[in-house]
């Protein structure tokens, strides 16, 4: 237990500092980035918690992580009892201790934002979390006795894994169905290992499989069984937790040339199936010297680093807006910018050319100005006249979003879907317009964040276990 | 994982594979394929089904050797597993009674199309087989076309078999003599397809043919498998493979299918340099003729 200091002196303390790997030697290698807090480094950060009565951090937390709570038990050295405080909320606390926006959710929230930094929380989070695991102190929650009930959860991002979690404890029979060969959605395929090592997303499934979830990768619903025909197998309840894996294109001239990737395909090659590593993986991956990424969001910066890191010379962001609209975290941002990228703002490209081998070669960009704000209250780009330029590439990677894959909604009679092609669901409970199917994630709000679809997970669960056990007929 | 029932050559380059996943067969259909996966370092490939064994939940797959990938494959052996075969995927050929239907199959080609003619000929269907292989000891499945169609033509591009020509030749005389074809399904390497639907373009006969882009996740997700067909992107995996012959760029599927060339080679001659390469001496020496 450390001694506890007054409120004053605790305001003087400085916010820790994530040390790093330095920029010139991370951008030759893929591994994480962040090292992480050293134990003293997690003590003293604990100490700058003022433990508020109404922890207004608590209200900027998607699932109300407890967070004075937790931070407490690490003033009490008790990393594995913080760990598993969090996740009486947050069933994948490693994981949102590296990934999750913490400065626009709990950290912008801490009373010590306004006059100083803010309490690093995620920082914090991530010691616990990896302490626990690191030292083989996670726990296999205890299991009720068997309900009899079996529930299917199709795919195994952030959503499914928690529903998954959340119902196995409670004595259900679970079965996660995911598509691709390793469970995990966007942590495994998307998100690179510099930014979060697999072998986390890993040990998180591997807990889980121990609890007594079952897996059944390379299974594609829709393709193999569909929803309804699970329910004729025996399952009570279905979770549909798909996400949003549609990859968006341009649509301008010369989009088939070899060397346009979506950022789906590119990181996909290069995390799942390991491309980076030429000489361990069979998977190919076009390296590139003059690299475009197209887009401004969490996944453009993975695809940009990832290209430095696959030895371009040049690696730059396109960016029809201005720095300030760029929906990235900020964090990843500046991670890209001291690693040497350059950035395009307010450019978009009109269309791709290439040489005789039909590999892109070149892009015709357009320079653009802001105009007043469209419907997402950004304002909107215009492009001006006559600034068309080119540009010298030979790998662009559009990262512009993705909408929803339909292979789901399309194989389930009476599943009702909205204009954009998401699930619709009642928000409180996650049902779907189909008794006994719910659903969360990606596939109902669009692409958003992994807390946000665990939280959704968290909801259904509860949702799921009361129509299992007092059978709460849906409305 | 799956189990593999037996891996068997069949010619010079070619093997034929049989898979024991009964999920997957229970749900797969004529003109589908599947991805498979044959170790943990290993890519996904794309592989067509040749065969349906509902029974005994027996899939069958016939490739040839052409990269690092497909060898390795051969060095499965039967009673071995491998790690991942997902599917079915693509949309199922489409399937109805034309009367008189005509399936064209192209060196590798030959396989797929097996399944697909007999699924034309349970719909009713009068079939009339085409297939052709660079040479006599190329070819396979004679006896299983023969068993289905109605009608078998079978060529060869050498002429040491059958027909001397290619399968393309064979269905252009066969339309010129008035064969009442009214729908042709043509599966093998690009440049055969595109001359069978110059062929069937000129007949104003439907002609179907089944892409074989590259592909990495085979469920729509990355992408990577897009093709143009009738100035549309279509997204081969999920909205094929099967396209209508006469609205597909051919042009851009053949540049594509060389975006890797130079990494496949260099793979390729890894494998086969390595000193504890079991493969079969066959393909060491069809790739390095006179090596040991
Ligand atoms: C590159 C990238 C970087 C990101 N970075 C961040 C970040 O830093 N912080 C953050 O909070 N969020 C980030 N996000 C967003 C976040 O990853 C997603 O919001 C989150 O993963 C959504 O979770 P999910 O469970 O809804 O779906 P997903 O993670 O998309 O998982 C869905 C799973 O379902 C499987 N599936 C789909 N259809 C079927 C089917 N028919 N049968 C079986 N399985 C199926 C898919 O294969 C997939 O594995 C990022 C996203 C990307 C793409
Ligand atoms: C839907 C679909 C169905 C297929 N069905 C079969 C099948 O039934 N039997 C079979 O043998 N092959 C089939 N293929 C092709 C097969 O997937 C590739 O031959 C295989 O991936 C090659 O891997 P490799 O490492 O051995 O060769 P690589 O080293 O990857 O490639 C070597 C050579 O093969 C060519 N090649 C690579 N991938 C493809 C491809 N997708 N299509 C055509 N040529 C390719 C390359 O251009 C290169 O010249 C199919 C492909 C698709 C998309
Ligand atoms: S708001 Fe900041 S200081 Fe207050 S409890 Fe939360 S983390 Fe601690
Ligand atoms: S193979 Fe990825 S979308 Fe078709």
């Amino acid at each position: 237990m450390v001694q506890k200091i007054e409120k004053k002196e605790r305001m003087k303390i400085q916010r820790a500092q994530m040390p790093e790997q330095a920029p010139e030697e991370r951008v030759r290698n893929f591994n994480e980035v962040p090292h992480g807090l050293t134990e003293e480094q997690a003590l003293s950060e604990a100490q700058r918690c003022l433990e508020c009565k109404k922890a207004p951090c608590i209200d900027g937390c998607p699932v109300e992580v407890d967070i004075p709570a937790f931070i407490n038990l690490i003033l009490e050295k008790d990393y594995a009892a913080a760990a598993r405080k969090i996740k009486e909320t947050n069933s994948l606390p490693a994981v949102c201790g590296r990934v999750c926006p913490q400065e626009e959710q709990c950290e912008i929230k801490c009373v010590l934002a306004k006059k100083f930094k803010p309490v690093a929380i995620g920082h914090l989070e991530r010691f616990v979390a990896d302490y626990e695991r690191e030292n083989d102190l996670v726990q296999i929650p205890a299991v009720a006795p068997p309900t009899g009930k079996k529930v299917a959860i199709v795919g195994s991002g952030p959503a499914g894994l928690t529903v998954a979690g959340d119902l196995v404890k409670l004595g259900h029979e679970i079965t996660i169905f995911e598509a691709l060969h390793k469970p995990g959605g966007v942590l495994v395929y998307g998100i690179p290992e510099f930014r979060l090592p697999k072998n986390i997303v890993q040990a998180e499934c591997d807990a889980m499989r121990d609890t007594g979830v079952t897996f059944e990768n390379s299974t594609i619903v829709g393709k193999m069984d569909t929803i309804d025909e699970l329910f004729e197998q025996g399952y009570d309840a279905v979770f549909i937790g798909t996400g949003a894996g549609l990859p968006n294109f341009m649509g301008i001239e010369g989009e088939q040339l070899i060397g346009i990737y979506s950022a789906n395909e590119y990181l996909t090659r290069s995390n799942l199936m390991r491309a980076f590593d030429e000489e361990g993986y069979d998977t190919p991956i076009i390296r590139g010297t003059n690299v475009a990424v197209l887009g401004g969001g969490n996944t453009a910066m993975d695809a940009v680093r990832t290209s430095k890191r696959l030895g371009a010379d040049h690696s730059y962001i396109v960016y029809r807006r201005s720095e300030a609209e760029m929906p990235a975290r900020a964090e990843e941002i500046h991670h890209a910018m001291d690693e040497g990228i350059e950035f395009h703002m307010l450019t978009t490209p009109i269309k791709f050319i290439g040489d005789e081998e039909g590999r892109v070669k070149q892009m015709e960009c357009l320079k653009m100005e802001l105009g007043p704000p469209d419907d997402s209250g950004r304002r909107r780009p215009v492009p001006i006249e006559g600034s068309n330029f080119i540009m010298d590439v030979d790998l662009v990677v559009v990262a512009i979003g993705n909408s929803s894959n339909p292979l789901i909604q399309s194989t389930t009679p009476g599943l009702e879907t909205n204009r954009w092609g998401n699930i619709t669901v009642n928000p409180e409970t996650m049902q779907t317009s189909r008794p006994g199917v719910y659903a969360g994630g990606d596939i109902v709000t669009g692409g958003a964040t992994v807390i946000l679809a665990a939280g959704a997970g968290k909801k259904a669960a509860r949702a799921i276990h009361q129509y299992l056990t007092n059978g709460a007929k849906p409305e | 994982m799956p189990r593999v029932v037996d891996n068997v050559q069949i010619g010079p380059m070619t093997w034929k594979m049989r898979v024991e996943v009964p999920r997957l067969v229970a749900k797969a259909k004529a003109g589908q394929f599947v991805i498979i996966r044959v170790n943990e370092s290993g890519e996904r490939v794309p592989m067509s089904i040749a065969g349906l064994n509902k029974d005994e939940g027996l899939l069958t797959i016939i490739y040839q050797v052409v990269g690092k990938t497909s060898a390795l494959m051969t060095t499965v052996e039967g009673g071995g597993e491998i790690s991942d075969c997902v599917g079915p995927l693509g949309v199922a050929s489409h399937v109805e009674n034309w009367g008189t239907a005509c399936v064209v199959g192209g060196g590798i080609g030959i396989a797929p199309v097996y399944p697909i003619a007999q699924a034309y000929k349970e719909a009713g269907n009068k079939v009339i087989s085409i297939i052709g292989a660079r040479s006599k000891e190329n070819l396979f499945y004679e006896k299983e076309h023969g068993e289905v169609a109605d009608e078998l033509h079978v060529c060869t591009d050498d002429g040491s078999y059958g027909h001397a020509g290619f399968v393309s030749d064979v269905l252009d005389k066969l339309l010129k003599d008035g064969a009442p074809i009214k729908m042709v399904m043509a599966i093998g390497p690009v440049p055969m397809m595109r001359v069978v639907t110059r062929v069937t373009k000129e007949y104003e006969v439907p002609t179907w043919v089944s892409l074989n882009p590259l592909m990495v996740d085979g469920t729509g997700m990355c992408g990577g498998c897009r093709v143009t067909v009738g100035g549309e992107t279509k997204f081969a995996c999920v909205d094929g493979p099967d396209f209508d012959g006469h609205a597909v760029d051919f042009d851009i599927l053949t540049k594509r299918l060389n975006a890797y060339k130079e990494q496949e080679r260099r793979a390729m001659k890894k494998f086969l340099d390595d000193p504890h390469c079991r493969l079969a001496e066959s393909v060491r020496q069809f790739t390095y003729p006179g090596t040991k």
